[in-house]
């Protein structure tokens, strides 16, 4: 058998997942969260003392602010007994054999390519992606592009990264963003310069083994005037990770006139916390659009936003959750129009099964001066029995007269009409409800890019097998 | 097998003393109704609001909301009624529905070809290049737009577009059967021109269709001749005749056949 170390750091469900643990580690944090931890992660990594600094500014702030008592049940979440960093020994971690069986199969049944499948799952062979990243970074170094590991970006640009690093989502904007300040480790720094389109969407992927996207993970991109940046983290095929709890921030600036489009879908295996703070600042002409599927996890909290702050500025989020039985996905989006003529819209499809819930929690200001501003908000919920459960907090603050606002939100059921219709044609019962569904869900799978909206589609149909009835 | 003979001789559909009603509720629509139907036969189901025409329909289709309480329905010569509705779709039946439904997202041409793949092997779909030809000669033959495929199933559809979007699936599906429901209601001239045309090039041109034609008025008989004529009241057939049937009962209303049946009925 070969070396069996997890990618990150230990969970609660590793018996369950028969996974042995050697603790091959070269550092392992003491479990749950202290100053001292804090200390060594800084040091362990070599930070300036500035981050140090904020590091443990944002701890204090983690731990006077209280534990959130809206959205989803967190009382569960028992934070004592989590490691807060871990720095494997090896990132040939995982042996094929140890994934587990049930993975392996959803792999399958997606059709996802073996290379992949075992990147996906933590396990190595990973040289051919890691020349695929140093080949994109090469060329896109060439056109002033910076694509790091966060961890990078601090060591080698770290102008760039003090004028920016928590200026869009601050320690102190919620308890778990001012925890992953305090301990965040891994993820993306992108710099694009004034007038660059990077045509390629840039994907997490291509980095993910030279720094792995952690439990903390921390992103920052940064499109300066008039460039063109999509970036794509995550994927719709199930991510095994051995933690329990992932708290990312993910800040954009959008600068004049930039265009920035970030789709991440997260399929988290069934016993993760995922909260995650994402947000963007858009400058004038500036362009945000979120892309956010959330299908995996027990519980997500997560709201992507956009703080339109430039006139003509517009912000767009298309939002999509599946909620499973014992799944609660609390998600839906921010807009805040802080100048005049800002647009923008945020469409949001919710589906629940069994004890599945989804909530769509959003919030649309429009601050007093942001004259001509114009909001679509559409929420729509699909419920696949009687069991399921959607809920909807559209939170809307409008002070200024001199704006249009539109809200819509619906709740269907998979109707028996519908599926009579459908079976009267031929159609056995089981792929006329998975029809249904895809055609709910169809106005932001034709927004995904190729791959990914086929991914969605087989996930979703995996997902709804035995769900007749 | 079926040899020959029987192919000819036995009915396609054969309904003995059925009784039916809507799931639970405390009285039957249906009481007792009797009809044979061979192969491209057109059969002409009248009668007045409320005499269980779209019952019927809906037990023959198997609708959930419906229930059989007594008599029987062969297909083919096999027992209907136990069937789940896609297995009788399969099979060859096909509703043609009165209110179709909406399905948000789904476009026609994908609902068309996943309905026709449910009928063939996993290994044997039909081609996409095969399927788009098919269907796109079958949409001008009812002139219908090109993009018209790529619309979601009912959504905004006109009156007339729903009902050509029926007569558009019964063509690519070829069904052995089909019962129309009131698919002459809401129609204009024009359209139900178009309809009856679809109809009787599968019945008695193309394919040898046997269709079940429920309809409250005469006039779409106008442009699809019966071989049988079937007037429905109070859950019976009350008359059975040819197409001179239907001339009468738009003369005279259907007040003459209830005056007959009143002694009986009851």
């Amino acid at each position: 058998m070969p070396q069996d170390t997890t990618l990150a750091a230990l969970n609660l469900d590793e018996y369950k997942f028969g996974f042995r643990d050697e603790d091959t580690y070269v550092y392992k944090s003491e479990r749950g969260l202290s100053r001292r931890i804090v200390e060594q992660i800084s040091s362990m990594k070599e930070e300036p003392e500035w981050m140090l600094k904020r590091r443990l500014k944002a701890l204090d702030i983690y731990d006077a602010k209280p534990v959130p008592k809206w959205g989803g049940d967190l009382s569960t979440l028992d934070m004592d007994r989590i490691y807060f960093y871990v720095r494997p020994a090896d990132r040939e971690s995982r042996s094929w054999d140890d994934v587990p069986e049930d993975i392996k199969r959803t792999f399958d049944r997606l059709g996802i390519p073996e290379a992949e499948r075992r990147s996906l799952s933590g396990v190595g062979a990973q040289y051919e992606s890691e020349m695929v990243y140093h080949r994109i970074k090469d060329e896109l170094s060439q056109k002033g592009v910076i694509f790091d590991s966060i961890e990078d970006g601090l060591r080698n640009h770290p102008d760039l990264f003090k004028r920016y690093f928590g200026t869009i989502v601050p320690a102190s904007d919620n308890k778990y963003a001012a925890l992953n300040a305090a301990v965040w480790s891994g993820g993306s720094f992108i710099y694009v310069p004034p007038g660059v389109e990077v045509e390629v969407p840039l994907q997490a992927y291509f980095r993910v083994n030279t720094e792995n996207l952690g439990q903390f993970e921390r992103t920052l991109i940064i499109a300066d005037e008039g460039a063109k940046l999509h970036y794509i983290e995550g994927c719709t095929a199930p991510t095994y990770s051995t933690d329990s709890f992932h708290s990312g921030v993910i800040e954009i600036v959008v600068s004049r006139g930039a265009n920035v489009r970030y789709t991440t879908i997260q399929n988290w295996s069934k016993n993760m916390y995922n909260l995650v703070t994402q947000r963007a600042r858009v400058e004038s002409e500036g362009r945000m659009a979120w892309t956010d599927g959330n299908l995996g996890s027990k519980l997500t909290m997560k709201y992507p936003s956009c703080f339109l702050v430039g006139p003509g500025a517009s912000g767009e989020i298309l939002s999509i959750a599946y909620a499973g039985p014992g799944q609660h996905q609390d998600a839906g989006g921010k807009m805040v129009h802080a100048a005049p003529h800002t647009t923008s819209e945020i469409i949001s499809k919710s589906i629940s099964k069994g004890s599945g819930r989804s909530t769509y929690r959003g919030l649309l200001k429009v601050h007093a001066g942001a004259v001509g501003s114009v909001s679509n908000v559409q929420c729509d919920a699909l419920l696949l029995d009687e069991a399921a459960r959607t809920d909807t907090y559209p939170y809307i603050e409008i002070e200024e007269q001199n704006a249009s606002i539109g809200h819509e939100a619906t709740v269907t059921k998979i109707g028996d009409e519908q599926l009579f219709y459908l079976m009267s044609r031929g159609i056995p019962q089981a792929e006329a409800r998975t029809m249904i569904v895809r055609g709910f869900i169809e106005p932001i799978a034709r927004e995904l890019p190729l791959e990914y909206a086929v991914e969605l589609n087989r996930l979703i149909e995996f997902e709804m097998e035995g769900s007749v009835g | 097998m079926i040899d020959d003979r029987q192919h000819i001789d036995a009915p396609l559909l054969s309904i003995r003393g059925l009784r039916g009603r809507v799931t639970d509720a405390p009285e039957e629509i249906l009481r007792g109704v009797d009809l044979e139907i061979r192969r491209g036969e057109i059969h002409a189901l009248m009668g007045p609001n409320g005499s269980g025409k779209s019952t019927l329909a809906k037990l023959l289709s198997g609708h959930p909301g419906y229930e059989a309480t007594g008599g029987e329905v062969l297909f083919r010569g096999e027992p209907l009624l136990a069937l789940d509705p896609d297995e009788r779709a399969r099979r060859g039946i096909f509703l043609a529905f009165q209110y179709p439904m909406e399905i948000p997202g789904v476009s026609i041409a994908n609902f068309v070809r996943t309905a026709m793949n449910a009928r063939r092997a996993a290994e044997d779909e039909i081609p996409v290049l095969d399927f788009y030809d098919d269907l796109q000669a079958q949409m001008a033959t009812l002139q219908m737009e090109p993009t018209f495929a790529e619309r979601f199933v009912n959504e905004g559809f006109s009156g007339g577009e729903k009902k050509r979007s029926e007569i558009l699936q019964m063509a690519l599906l070829k069904p052995e059967l089909a019962v129309m429901d009131e698919t002459d209601s809401g129609l204009d001239v024009d359209a139900l021109r178009l309809v009856a045309e679809g109809v009787v090039a599968l019945a008695r041109e193309r394919t040898s269709m046997a269709v079940l034609l429920i309809t409250h008025y005469q006039r779409i008989l106008n442009y699809i001749t019966p071989d049988r004529v079937h007037v429905l009241v109070r859950g019976r057939i009350a008359r059975s005749g040819g197409a001179e049937l239907a001339m009468e009962i738009e003369s005279r209303g259907y007040d003459f056949i209830r005056e007959e049946l009143a002694p009986a009925a009851v």
